[in-house]
């Protein structure tokens, strides 16, 4: 480099000519122009426009002009860089088009071949579907109550007012427990848990309990030796029959549709008086009287959901609670048939044999 | 049961057709499961016809008959393949014209050489009944007469459950009045209405005695005799017919008309042979050890438990549940005593349990019976059997306790409070009077309420406003919904399911719900030894399979089967997990039994549940096959016993807890590949993850080196953190270090990971074993473990002395420990 020109001598720096300049930026032009891609593009500007390059060198040089002369000779080199900027940028713009057009392509892959390495695995929808319901309650406030599968005869019936040798009691097909009189069965119902609840629970007391249950039934389309019941118990002050409709519509609402109301009719569970068998509208036709041939309730217009009823007055008493000021309603459903409702199983042999081919369409929530 | 419509509207004489009253019923609380018709598929008028000629054709394979049969307008000549009637008989003739059920039309045809001008039928022609033995041959009646309606014939009939509360709808008397009352018509009780048929004994007759020794066992008995009776009679055909309808067979006067009443009013009655009687017929106890053979020809082995009926020979009966048979009526009975008592639905419970007897008469007195029936009943019985069979009555014997009343204080706001909604006073009484309870005013707003005597099941003010809500109309109740309090959400181990549940999902597990039940096969299939404590789980006493009639102590059976039911159905890769209790431990016998009056202390209902056995909460996994299938980025990866025990670990790391895992011995795993699942500290072992024995494999037909998993979920989430506490962590530049160490090789590696945590203490950020080498390179009988550490200080860098000194710790702590050396 040359000394700094302090003394303004009319010095000559011949690397700053105007033809030289013109030769660099031709130069840097051509060599830019023909890179043929974005590697040889970046050698090019190493060299053309890179701190070593010609036209950086000569930059360095307008230091040693006398200062008259600096202005026009900046001027020029200032010029000169820029056109080279500009092939520099136009070229790179070029060559990264045909970088994404071409190169890119090139390894254009085939997104329709499987990549399902691991196969997602699923939740039973029984166990997704009881988890739903419980969640409706839990909203409304309810806590979710839990009881044993092995359970007291005493929780399972006599509390339940289910009298010894009654009728109601040997309808429920009840598996015993060696030894015969032990007193443990296995639960025919999940009402044990409300005995449970009331006893343990401080008053007032707002609870569902999912679980599993047993009768005696052998395994064909509509039946299972084992099974799943949804319970729900409200004792409170005040409460009623109405409380009962509503809080049975509410779920129906929200598990169906809001088009699919409920209905009941009178019947006889122990442990609850007044007793009411649950209904729901046929989800299929919706009631319309003039499907005969409806595939889901045959023409009903209605299907069997469940049982409710307030809570008989001699259970709060089995359980030490105050049948003159508080009052309570209970409810049952089965969980299998409420999937089939929902989900349309028409064997209740698919719930049970564990084939993957049923839980796969369901995942995580039935 | 099923019952007529002629029969129920005899009484309650409404106009509406099957279907609605079917409905009617429905609302009010019975279960009507279908409504038929009687003789579904006839068109036309079928006559009764007089046989008068009979020509015998012998020229076919089979007897044939040419009969002549007057119909009252004419005579017809008719071809028929059954023999059982003779000339002068009665039979049932389908004219040319009538379609038969099956859309089969009668046409006059030639057949056997002669023109058939009908048909004569049988019951199964009809579709009237099973009967195809031979056609049906009615007496009392005369050619020409419409055989439709003396058959029944367009008569529906409704088949109607009984919750067990009703005892008087198993009944006509009881549906008829549930009929009359939704359609306001009249109801003529059949209790009333045939009271004044039998009449005063004849003079010079004396009825048999009777006696109750036990009034606990039986509160009523009367019997009533007669003699002369004819054993030949028929029964009507009307009786017949009505008796069919509701699923009965006719079978001799005497047994059809106990029936026939027994339907219509609910009262059973029994027929006994009064000359084979000895004695005084008397209710008692059995006597350990004393024999009764049954009508159904059982031979039943008595005991105190049991009621009978019984006279000076021995029992007889067994009380309102079945008749003996050495007392019952035969082809030859000319003198009767009917029997008819109230037993309480207690005694007649427990006799129809212990030999599991139920009959059409234990149904009804275990659902109770009204009390006051049984002399009204056994008076329409007898009025029947003299009216069709002849006989003279002998009169009546009975003996009753005194009749203690059910009166129950009711207060009249009770049915609006209950309901939610306004049920005026008149509109209680006025549903009280139609389900024909008695009433009195006790004070303001309350009555004093008496239940009708075919009410028993009503016995608390609860009961009554069932009643009187049901009457109104359930369909009325509005909808309201209760405010619950602030609820507090799931808990913690609720939770804690729903995430291991998806967890093990999203990994590729599906869940089964698989039946708890095992049996010894099982267990010896899975290697248990004989004083494994999973062999000693609870036992059913009526499993449905003798094949699996214990509880499941292990998860495993369950997920094995279903594994093998997957893969017999061609799905080799399978991964599967269950969530569910496990059975530990016997049933400890408790004689506690609380009652139920009045709430258990709380120590007894403690004292009470140590009858229940352990019920843990198991999680249970199966692998088989691929657990990554075979694709185009190549081969499959086949499950092993890391992927059994990876994804128990991943549980627990979900739950913030970390196993300790050793080499186990659990006999349902391959000896060598097993690991043992220990909680820290004194937490205990929860489980075992690995490979399963090949035995086990083979067992299930399972693919080969199947894995499994099983831990105590319940122990697990106990050791669970309920939450996390936040970690703090430096941002000082990370140093890594590798070191890989030989050590024997029977050292866990987990042990050698330990050590160098110890060396490490704070520095450590992560450590990760990443190749376990054995070979030429190093001592036969060891092993290169090397691990990949990556180190961090708090707030500075670490210095090169810094990590050269921590490297000498590890390596001299590990040399000092378990003799290994730097490699």
């Amino acid at each position: 480099m040359s000394a700094p020109n302090k003394s303004f001598d009319p010095k000559q720096v011949s690397a700053l000519s105007s033809e030289s300049v013109d030769e660099m930026v031709v130069e840097a032009i051509a060599a830019l122009s023909s890179a043929s891609d974005l590697e040889s593009l970046k050698v090019a500007r190493l060299t053309h426009f890179g701190d070593r390059s010609s036209i950086s060198l000569a930059n360095r040089e307008i230091g040693a002009l006398p200062p008259a002369a600096k202005a026009e000779v900046g001027k020029r080199i200032g010029e000169a860089k820029a056109r080279i900027k500009d092939a520099l940028e136009s070229r790179e713009a070029e060559l990264t088009q045909i970088r994404d057009n071409e190169v890119l392509l090139s390894e254009k892959v085939d997104v329709s071949v499987p990549v399902d390495r691991l196969k997602r695995g699923a939740r039973h929808p029984l166990t997704t579907l009881m988890e739903r319901l419980c969640d409706v309650f839990i909203a409304m406030g309810y806590e979710i109550a839990e009881g044993p599968e092995l359970e007291l005869e005493w929780a399972n019936f006599d509390a339940l007012n289910f009298p010894k040798d009654h009728p109601a009691r040997l309808m429920q097909d009840t598996f015993f427990v060696e030894s015969p009189d032990s007193g443990v069965v296995l639960r025919t119902h999940t009402s044990p848990i409300q005995v449970r609840a009331m006893l343990e629970r401080e008053l007032p007391i707002y609870v569902v309990a999912p679980g599993r249950v047993f009768r005696t039934d052998e395994l064909d389309a509509t039946h299972t030796p084992v099974f799943h019941q949804i319970e729900g118990l409200a004792v409170d002050k005040g409460l009623s029959m109405a409380d009962l409709r509503g809080t049975l519509n509410h779920l129906a609402h929200v598990m169906f549709g809001p088009q699919i109301d409920i209905r009941w009719r009178p019947s006889f569970f122990p442990f609850t008086e007044p007793s009411a068998e649950v209904d729901l509208k046929c989800f299929v036709c919706l009631g319309d009287s003039s499907a005969v041939d409806c595939r889901a309730c045959g023409g009903e217009g209605w299907i069997e959901w469940g049982g409710c009823g307030m809570v008989n007055p001699k259970v709060l008493r089995a359980v030490g609670i105050d049948a003159d000021v508080y009052s309570g309603f209970a409810f049952g459903m089965g969980i299998e048939r409420t999937l089939m409702f929902r989900s349309g199983v028409s064997d209740m042999r698919e719930m049970v044999e564990g084939d993957i081919r049923f839980t796969g369409a369901f995942g995580l929530e039935a | 049961m099923k019952l007529p419509l002629s029969w129920i509207k005899e009484f309650a004489p409404a106009h509406e057709s099957g279907r609605e009253v079917a409905q009617a019923l429905i609302n009010a609380g019975l279960e009507v499961e279908s409504v038929d018709t009687v003789g579904e598929g006839i068109h036309g008028t079928l006559v009764i016809g007089r046989v008068l000629e009979i020509e015998e054709l012998t020229e076919f394979k089979k007897p044939i008959r040419w009969c002549q049969v007057d119909i009252g307008t004419q005579i017809r000549g008719i071809v028929c393949g059954a023999s059982n009637f003779a000339v002068g008989e009665c039979v049932v003739v389908a004219e040319p014209g009538i379609t038969l059920p099956g859309d089969f039309t009668i046409t006059s045809r030639e057949t056997y050489g002669h023109v058939s001008d009908g048909m004569i039928c049988s019951e199964r022609e009809l579709g009237l009944g099973p009967d195809h033995a031979g056609i049906m041959v009615l007496s009392g009646v005369e050619p020409g007469q419409n055989a439709n309606k003396l058959l029944g014939i367009g008569d529906q009939v409704l088949d109607i459950a009984i919750t067990p509360d009703r005892g008087y709808a198993l009944s006509v008397r009881g549906i008829a009045r549930e009929v009359a009352t939704a359609f306001g018509v009249d109801f003529r009780d059949p209790a009333s209405h045939f009271e004044p048929e039998l009449g005063a004994p004849k003079t010079g007759t004396t009825p048999r005695d009777c006696a109750i020794e036990d009034f606990s066992a039986c509160e009523l008995l009367t019997l009533r005799t007669i003699n002369g009776f004819n054993p030949d009679a028929l029964t009507p055909r009307y009786m017949v017919a009505r008796l069919q309808a509701s699923g009965m067979r006719s079978i001799s006067l005497a047994v059809d008309v106990t029936n026939y009443v027994m339907l219509e009013m609910g009262q059973p009655t029994h027929a006994f042979d009064l000359d084979k009687l000895e004695g005084a017929v008397r209710v008692r106890r059995g006597e350990s050890g004393e024999k009764l053979e049954t009508l159904d020809h059982v031979e039943r082995i008595l005991s105190p438990l049991d009621t009978v009926i019984a006279d000076s020979s021995g029992p007889i009966a067994l009380a309102g549940t079945m008749g003996g048979f050495a007392t019952e009526i035969d082809g030859n009975t000319t003198n009767i005593a009917i029997e008819a008592a109230f037993f309480p639905a207690s005694t007649v419970a427990g006799n129809s349990r212990r030999h599991k007897i139920s009959s059409e008469a234990s149904r009804r007195f275990e659902r109770g019976v009204d009390r006051e029936l049984a002399p009204v009943a056994s008076a329409r019985v007898c009025a029947l059997l003299i009216e069709h069979g002849g006989g003279t009555y002998a009169g009546m014997s009975a003996v009753e306790s005194p009749l203690s009343e059910t009166v129950i204080e009711f207060d009249l706001g009770l049915s609006t409070r209950t309901a939610g909604m306004s049920i005026d006073h008149a509109t209680v009484i006025e549903k009280l009077n139609a389900i024909g309870a008695t009433h009195e005013p006790r004070g303001p707003g309350t009555l004093l309420v008496t239940p009708a005597s075919w009410r028993p099941d009503l016995t608390q003010p609860a009961d009554l406003v069932e009643e009187v809500v049901r009457l109104v109309g359930y369909e009325k109740l509005p909808s309201t919904l209760p405010t619950a309090p602030a609820g507090r959400g799931l808990t913690f181990e609720q939770r804690t399911r729903r995430r291991v549940g998806n967890l093990l999902a999203g990994r590729g597990l599906h869940e089964i719900r698989a039946y708890p039940f095992i049996g010894s096969a099982d267990l010896d299939a899975l290697r248990f030894p004989e004083n494994d404590p999973r062999r000693s789980s609870p036992t059913l006493v009526n499993p449905l399979s003798e094949l699996a009639p214990k509880m499941r102590s292990t998860l495993l059976p369950g997920l094995l089967s279903v594994a093998a039911r997957n893969v017999g159905r061609g799905e080799n890769d399978l991964a599967l997990y269950e969530i569910g209790s496990v059975f530990l431990g016997g049933v400890n016998k408790s004689d506690l039994d609380p009652g139920v009056e009045s709430k258990p202390s709380e120590q007894a209902w403690v004292d009470m549940q140590q009858a229940l056995p352990a019920q843990p909460e198991h999680l249970g996994a199966v692998f088989c096959g691929a657990v990554e299938s075979a694709g185009v980025w190549g081969s499959p990866r086949l499950a092993s016993w890391r992927d059994s025990l990876d994804a128990v670990i991943a549980v627990a790391d979900e739950l913030g807890i970390a196993l300790e895992i050793r080499t186990g011995s659990d006999p349902s795993f391959h000896p060598g590949r097993c690991a043992k699942l220990t909680l820290a500290g004194a937490g205990g072992v929860i489980g075992f993850a690995g490979e399963l024995h090949p035995s086990i494999v083979e067992y299930w037909n399972l693919p080969k080196r199947s894995c499994a998993a099983e831990v105590d979920l319940t122990k697990l989430m106990s050791a669970a953190p309920r939450s996390t506490v936040a970690p703090t962590f430096s941002n000082s530049p990370l140093a890594k270090e590798d070191l890989a160490f030989v050590v024997e090789r029977g050292y866990p590696a987990t042990e050698v990971e330990a050590i160098i945590r110890e060396a490490t203490g704070d520095l450590l950020e992560t450590i990760r074993l990443f190749d376990v080498y054995e070979g030429d390179q190093i001592p036969p009988s060891h092993k290169s473990l090397a691990y990949s550490l990556r180190l961090r200080s708090e707030g500075h860098t670490l210095s090169a002395e810094q990590l050269h000194n921590l490297r000498d710790r590890i390596i001299s702590l590990v040399a000092e420990r378990v003799g290994g050396t730097l490699r």
